[in-house]
């Protein structure tokens, strides 16, 4: 299997402080086709056809979101680009941005056509400020040409917080509070940023745009399986020979991409998604990577025979209860109880009731939780149970035995 | 940036770069003139991990202790760093040279074990290019 560069087509061949480098690869020709050929309407019904989802975690259906936001009432309405790539093992929106900032500009453009909003935000992680001036400049350079006659972009820095990846949270953020999520409904696409029709699209998902438009929803469609159209662009970390950004088509499976293009040896587990992604062992390696089975944002952290399960679990449950924002219950205590039982067992002094304790936790918190990072935080917890139970069995018994 | 309260956040970073770190006085003042409370102010300044309520250094060093960082022994990262500068996460240097703390993932897995200097990250991080690294912030 290789890769497919659908998303990252330009990353590495054209100047990203240049933009007629990127007008010589039909930079803004699907900006120009939206403007002159199709209605907003043919738009948004150009990228529902195409069957593009999310690629921030979540998966929603793109063209639905932005047709909600076009039908949602309101005098002003925002397009939002979630840069704030803050889940453990990812990179590849850096990559994106680092190698090829215009698609992005082109794409937040053609948004703002489809669904009537004037102004659009980059929400950019604190960490990535060395970003900044590249993003500023691919933005002028676009304007100087023309392609932003109706639609600003302006710049929204972070300040180091995970949550703000979170789309409530990231609005919060941007109205100057606390990054803390908001209760839903209602939903961005009808009452977000300042309370009017926002969307808000992971980096990657709005870099598919143009070459959709371009080439026609027929073409995107083509590719991926029945659910998970396109490709994925994948960071692959751990324990790997060639870690790095990868871009396969989806449906690929996890074999391929962790151990023929990042060349692992003796991989013990797999977590894919991150901090609240699931946890694949060796012999699910064949699983395909979709929507339907695994994906989170595309973050591969790869384990060898080495590692300590109880060990990374309890790592991964500390940073998110490090990095939950506290505003309910359940994500709050939830992860903090979890961070002790496993720190128990880490220590060897776990106990058979824990285990039981760590699973009415894992489904309290998947209830009841407000935003995805408690509902999915015992993710880690669930499947190492699943998969790994004989390396809690064993702590126990050697605390029970000493 | 105007005096409105949507700018508190964007205000707050203004005078963390300016100031290096967000004094009562500074919050205080902030409240008084956007008309918010202290406590509002208070609360958005000690949410986000870039800002600081307490003094730092000119250079503040964040290293990685998230998973991938941690499987390229980002330990030994922090005890080389800790024994160069002679301090512990969360402290300061005496001459406010260097202040250290330890931070979640900063998106530079490719190049584990990695950290920040300020706004720089260094990634494929040995004890050598370490002592390097600092040197250049002498």
């Amino acid at each position: 299997m290789s890769e497919k560069r659908i998303v990252l087509r330009n990353c590495g061949i054209i100047d990203p402080e240049r933009i007629t480098t990127y007008l010589d690869r039909n930079g803004f020709k699907a900006l120009e086709k939206a403007f002159s050929e199709l209605t907003c309407e043919q738009v948004i019904e150009e990228i529902k056809a195409s069957g593009l989802r999310g690629r921030g975690g979540a998966g929603f259906p793109c063209g639905l979101k932005w047709d909600l936001s076009r039908n949602a009432q309101g005098d002003e309405k925002y397009v939002i680009c979630n840069a704030d790539e803050g889940e453990v093992g990812t990179f590849k929106d850096r990559y994106i941005l680092e190698g090829d900032p215009f698609t992005l500009v082109e794409a937040m453009a053609i948004a703002g056509y489809a669904i009537g909003a004037k102004r659009g935000y980059i929400y950019l992680r604190a960490e990535y400020h060395y970003l900044l001036g590249l993003l500023k400049n691919a933005i002028n350079q676009a304007k100087e040409k023309g392609f932003l006659e109706h639609f600003d972009i302006d710049i929204r820095e972070g300040a180091g917080a995970y949550i703000c990846g979170e789309e409530s949270a990231l609005m919060d953020s941007i109205e100057g509070k606390r990054g803390e999520v908001r209760y839903r409904p209602p939903f961005p696409p009808s009452r977000g940023l300042w309370g009017k029709p926002t969307i808000i699209n992971n980096v990657e998902t709005l870099m598919n745009i143009p070459q959709i438009i371009f080439n026609g929803a027929y073409w995107f469609s083509q590719l991926g399986t029945e659910q998970s159209k396109g490709t994925k662009v994948f960071s692959v970390s751990g324990d790997v020979k060639s870690p790095g950004v990868y871009e396969l088509v989806l449906g690929s499976q996890l074999k391929e991409l962790v151990e023929d293009l990042a060349l692992a040896k003796n991989v013990k587990m797999v977590q894919v998604g991150g901090a609240t992604g699931r946890i694949i062992p060796h012999e699910m390696m064949d699983t395909p990577l979709t929507f339907e089975t695994i994906l989170g944002a595309g973050a591969i952290t790869v384990f060898d025979e080495s590692r300590d399960v109880i060990d990374i679990v309890c790592r991964t449950m500390e940073f998110l209860a490090e990095e939950c924002c506290g505003k309910c219950i359940p994500g709050r205590q939830g992860t903090e109880a979890m961070v002790e039982i496993l720190k128990r067992f880490s220590r060897g002094e776990g106990r058979q009731k824990d285990i039981r304790v760590l699973e009415e936790l894992s489904s309290a918190m998947m209830l009841s939780s407000l935003c995805g990072l408690g509902q999915a935080a015992p993710n880690p917890v669930i499947d190492s149970l699943q998969h790994f139970r004989s390396d809690y069995d064993n702590r126990i018994r050697e605390s029970e035995g000493g | 940036m105007g005096k409105n309260k949507e700018n508190l956040l964007i205000l707050l970073q203004e005078a963390q770069n300016k100031s290096g770190y967000l004094s009562q006085e500074l919050m205080v003042e902030l409240a008084k003139s956007l008309n918010v409370s202290l406590s509002e102010v208070y609360g958005v300044a000690t949410f986000y991990s870039f800002l600081s309520a307490k003094p730092q250094a000119r250079n503040v060093i964040r290293i990685c202790k998230s998973v991938p960082c941690y499987l390229k022994n980002s330990q030994m990262i922090i005890e080389t760093v800790g024994n160069k500068i002679g301090i512990k996460p969360g402290e300061t240097t005496p001459d406010d040279k260097f202040s250290f703390q330890l931070t979640n993932c900063i998106g530079a897995c490719d190049k584990a074990p990695a950290m920040m200097i300020n706004h720089e990250v260094y990634g494929d991080l040995n004890p050598n290019k370490i002592a390097k690294i600092l040197k250049s912030y002498l």
